[in-house]
């Protein structure tokens, strides 16, 4: 545990949508757009503040695909299997990813914390199969080669800070 | 944007409006989906913004309070439906529709359209070599039947003036002042207005118990958490026509006796959230929504809750749990979401497609209503068209439209040289469809008889190359880790088909396998808790009573018909075609290819991968997939 978490932003977080049970979601949210995952942290904080079981805000964290308990890579990498991109081929532009930046189907965040790849279920684009989001921007019609160009991009992206 | 106190201020300020439309006599639309978003409208709306501002142009973003000279309206509009050909725009008035249009188009839509009303051709739509300048001409449009999506595409998305200007919030206006609750119930009861999230219940029937429970704090409940892989309807009309929910779900409140709305929307459509809060504000500026609805001294509010990435939370009493903040998680039923859902208080929930529906409804009666579609499924239902098909993309026609027609005609037919094979419907909780289906009118009761369902409408078409085996593969994958574990025939019983489902797939498929998987789908089924557990099966049930003989051929002759099982393909070298030229050794990454220059080269089974990456590198077809 890190003794020296700042909790400033949890608190305006809290602020913002009061201590109320029914608000834990939203909270969650917040926290996790603001750290890219949940610090661990953050639950006895929440617990003590909102007075709700610790046990229960863990539950209600790992229960929701969205939430992380790990931190993510910089680039947040999500590739669309839902039916329509599965139809289309989105499996080759998973293998391609993964391939590429070392991951596997466990591994989902390279060492550096540079890039995360994940499959989300369906994003409603299904007219532009097969698509990704990098940090929520959406690619459409994808195949390999523009994967391979995209993550070209990313890095150098990187590179020049 | 003053606040509305009475009928006449509403009537008064929506003539304002509509005279303020009227100077827009030319207008560009861009589409703002998140398809043609993805695609760059957003870039091309400043362009077009900047191209005009330059030449002095008046342009108008947001519709005026007061009548002025003619402008150019710039507006982002709602989903057009027709992503595939995005990034789209449409002008009018003369209702072009320009496709797949870049930065640089631009230039020549100020010049030639906007100032010279020359159409530009290159960017109509064209199919079999017949140009479509008009977007109500194109083949596409022209069979469709839209009624609920009737403004997605052509009013700005972000503009309660716009939706009011063309006679939005009239069916609240009626229900507030002419109509008692009753009247309002009675109405959607006789209209027969079923439920479009799966179920087809019907709306009326369910406002109707809610409103007799005796408890007066009651709950308007939105299911925005379209969950169903392959389906979009709900985010096109929360993108595209935010207002028209809000409305049906205000006569919802009005008509049940509730003051608090909740709209759960899943965390995947961040787009919607935004229109969505956009409308709930400017409809809480103009009195609209509130403590005293255009001075009713009704109040109602509506509040967004985001999911977070649960399929289950799509079940109803496992979205009320959600939105309480707890683990989404559904209970035993009954008692039914009515009578005890969100914070225990009796809830209507309905989803989307369903709310939007009820404002034409109370604006054109009930006998109007079921004048559309077939009597016991009135009405018309949107319906995402993807997979392998020419025109994917929303449509929607009137319920009791055969398969055929909307594969076929809307759809354009199959895309390549691909044949038709199979269509699944309603997701990973529907079955799928054959040639022989193609004539069955699509409606809640015909469908059901055929072992499948509307579902929440995604409709996916697969061809030749589609293996039924590994389509089935994918969906239980999808319910398997989904499932939310309180029940042990969803959570163990999945599991267990989806191992059989996947040794099959993988070549080690087992004698007895198909009636294994025949045995658990009928014990989950029967046995699971809630209605996504339940229906679980169905994808394996009716892919098993279409193409027994596929998962035979995985199990006995370790073959996928359709060559996409990769580990039951072997790939070999016709001899007769191949010239060598050592292309493919050359490509081949573990070096499976062996041979000598200008004599027929071998590929080494054991040591092949199957990656199929010679096959699309030889330049004489030799390499074929057995």
């Amino acid at each position: 545990m890190n003794e020296n978490f700042d909790f400033r932003p949890i608190d305006d977080i809290l602020a913002a949508h009061g201590t109320d049970h029914g608000a834990i979601i939203a909270i969650l949210q917040d926290i996790q757009e603001r750290y890219n995952y949940l610090p661990k942290e953050i639950f006895p904080y929440l617990a003590d503040k909102m007075k709700f079981g610790e046990a229960r805000i863990y539950g209600v964290a790992t229960f929701y695909e969205n939430f992380s308990l790990e931190p993510k890579g910089k680039y947040i990498i999500r590739v669309c299997d839902g039916t329509a991109c599965h139809v289309r081929g989105s499996q080759p532009l998973l293998d391609t990813l993964r391939e590429a930046l070392n991951l596997s189907e466990t591994k989902h965040t390279t060492d550096d914390l540079n890039f995360t790849v994940e499959t989300v279920s369906c994003l409603g684009a299904c007219g532009l199969a097969p698509v990704m989001t990098v940090n929520g921007k959406v690619y459409p019609a994808m195949t390999t080669e523009k994967v391979e160009a995209l993550l070209k991009d990313l890095k150098e992206e990187l590179a020049n800070g | 944007m003053a606040k509305l106190t009475s009928r006449e201020e509403l009537i008064a300020f929506r003539k304002s409006c509509a005279e303020a439309l009227k100077y827009e006599n030319k207008k560009i639309l861009i589409c703002g989906g998140t398809g043609c978003v993805a695609g760059g409208a957003l870039q091309i709306r400043e362009k077009l913004k900047e191209l005009l501002d330059a030449q002095n142009i008046p342009v108008e973003v947001e519709l005026a309070d007061e009548p002025h000279g003619d402008v150019v309206g710039i507006k982002t509009s709602g989903c057009h439906g027709f992503c595939e050909m995005g990034p789209l725009v449409r002008i009018e008035p003369q209702g072009w529709l320009y496709t797949k249009v870049k930065l640089d188009n631009c230039e020549d839509i100020v010049e030639k359209t906007i100032k010279n009303g020359e159409c530009l051709e290159e960017l109509a739509y064209k199919q079999n070599g017949t140009v479509y300048a008009k977007q109500e001409e194109i083949p596409f449009y022209k069979k469709q039947t839209r009624l609920v999506l009737e403004h997605c595409g052509y009013i700005n998305a972000t503009s309660i003036k716009e939706y009011i200007a063309i006679d939005g919030y009239t069916a609240l206006e009626k229900c507030l002042f002419e109509m008692t609750p009753d009247e309002i119930i009675d109405e959607v009861i006789a209209s027969n207005l079923r439920g479009r999230g799966g179920g087809g219940f019907p709306m009326g029937k369910k406002w109707k118990s809610c409103q007799r429970q005796k408890d007066p704090e009651k709950y308007i409940v939105c299911n925005g958490d379209e969950g169903d892989p392959g389906a979009f309807m709900d985010r096109s009309i929360m993108e595209g026509d935010p207002n028209r929910l809000l409305e049906g779900m205000i006569i919802a409140g009005i008509a049940i006796g509730s003051s608090e709305g909740y709209i759960y929307v899943r965390a995947e459509y961040p787009l919607a959230v935004e229109r969505l809060k956009i409308a709930i504000a400017q409809a809480e500026e103009l009195g609209i929504l509130g403590d005293d609805i255009l001075g009713t001294g009704k109040a109602f509010h509506i509040h967004i809750n985001r999911g977070a990435g649960a399929f289950v939370c799509g079940e109803g009493s496992a979205l009320t749990q959600s939105i309480e903040g707890k683990r989404g998680m559904p209970r035993v039923k009954p008692p039914r979401t009515v009578e005890h859902g969100l914070f225990e208080k009796p809830t209507n929930l309905n989803n989307v497609e369903t709310y939007a529906n009820v404002p034409m409804v109370i604006n054109n009666g009930a006998d109007w209503y079921r004048g559309i579609g077939p009597e016991n499924s009135p009405g018309t239902k949107a319906f995402a068209l993807t997979g392998n098909i020419n025109n994917t993309g929303l449509i929607e026609v009137p319920m009791g439209t055969t398969l055929r027609d909307v594969i076929f005609d809307v759809g354009g037919g199959m895309r390549g040289d691909g044949k038709f094979k199979a269509v699944q419907i309603g997701g990973p909780s529907g079955g799928c469809l054959t040639e022989k289906d193609l004539d069955i009118p699509l409606d809640f009761d015909s469908l059901q008889k055929v072992g499948a369902m509307i579902g929440s409408g995604g409709l996916v078409v697969m061809d030749d190359k589609t293996c039924m085996v590994e389509v089935a593969r994918f969906f239980m994958n999808f319910t398997q880790n989904e499932s939310c574990g309180k029940c042990v025939p969803c959570r163990e019983g999945t599991k267990r088909m989806l191992e059989v489902l996947e040794r099959i797939v993988a070549g080690n498929g087992r004698d007895g396998d198909i009636e294994l998987l025949e045995e658990l789908a009928d014990t989950i089924s029967h046995t699971a808790l809630c209605g996504l557990g339940k229906s679980a099966p169905s994808p394996v049930i009716s892919t098993i009573a279409n193409f027994r003989s596929e998962y035979e051929a995985h199990i006995y002759d370790k073959k996928c018909p359709a060559g996409q099982c990769k580990k039951l393909v072997s790939y070999v070298i016709d001899a007769d075609l191949c010239k060598g030229c050592s292309k493919c050794a050359r490509n081949c990454p573990v070096g499976a290819i062996e041979g000598v220059i200008k004599s027929p080269y071998t590929i080494n089974q054991d040591k092949c991968i199957k990656c199929g990456a010679c096959v699309s590198n030889c330049p004489f077809k030799a390499i074929k997939e057995v």
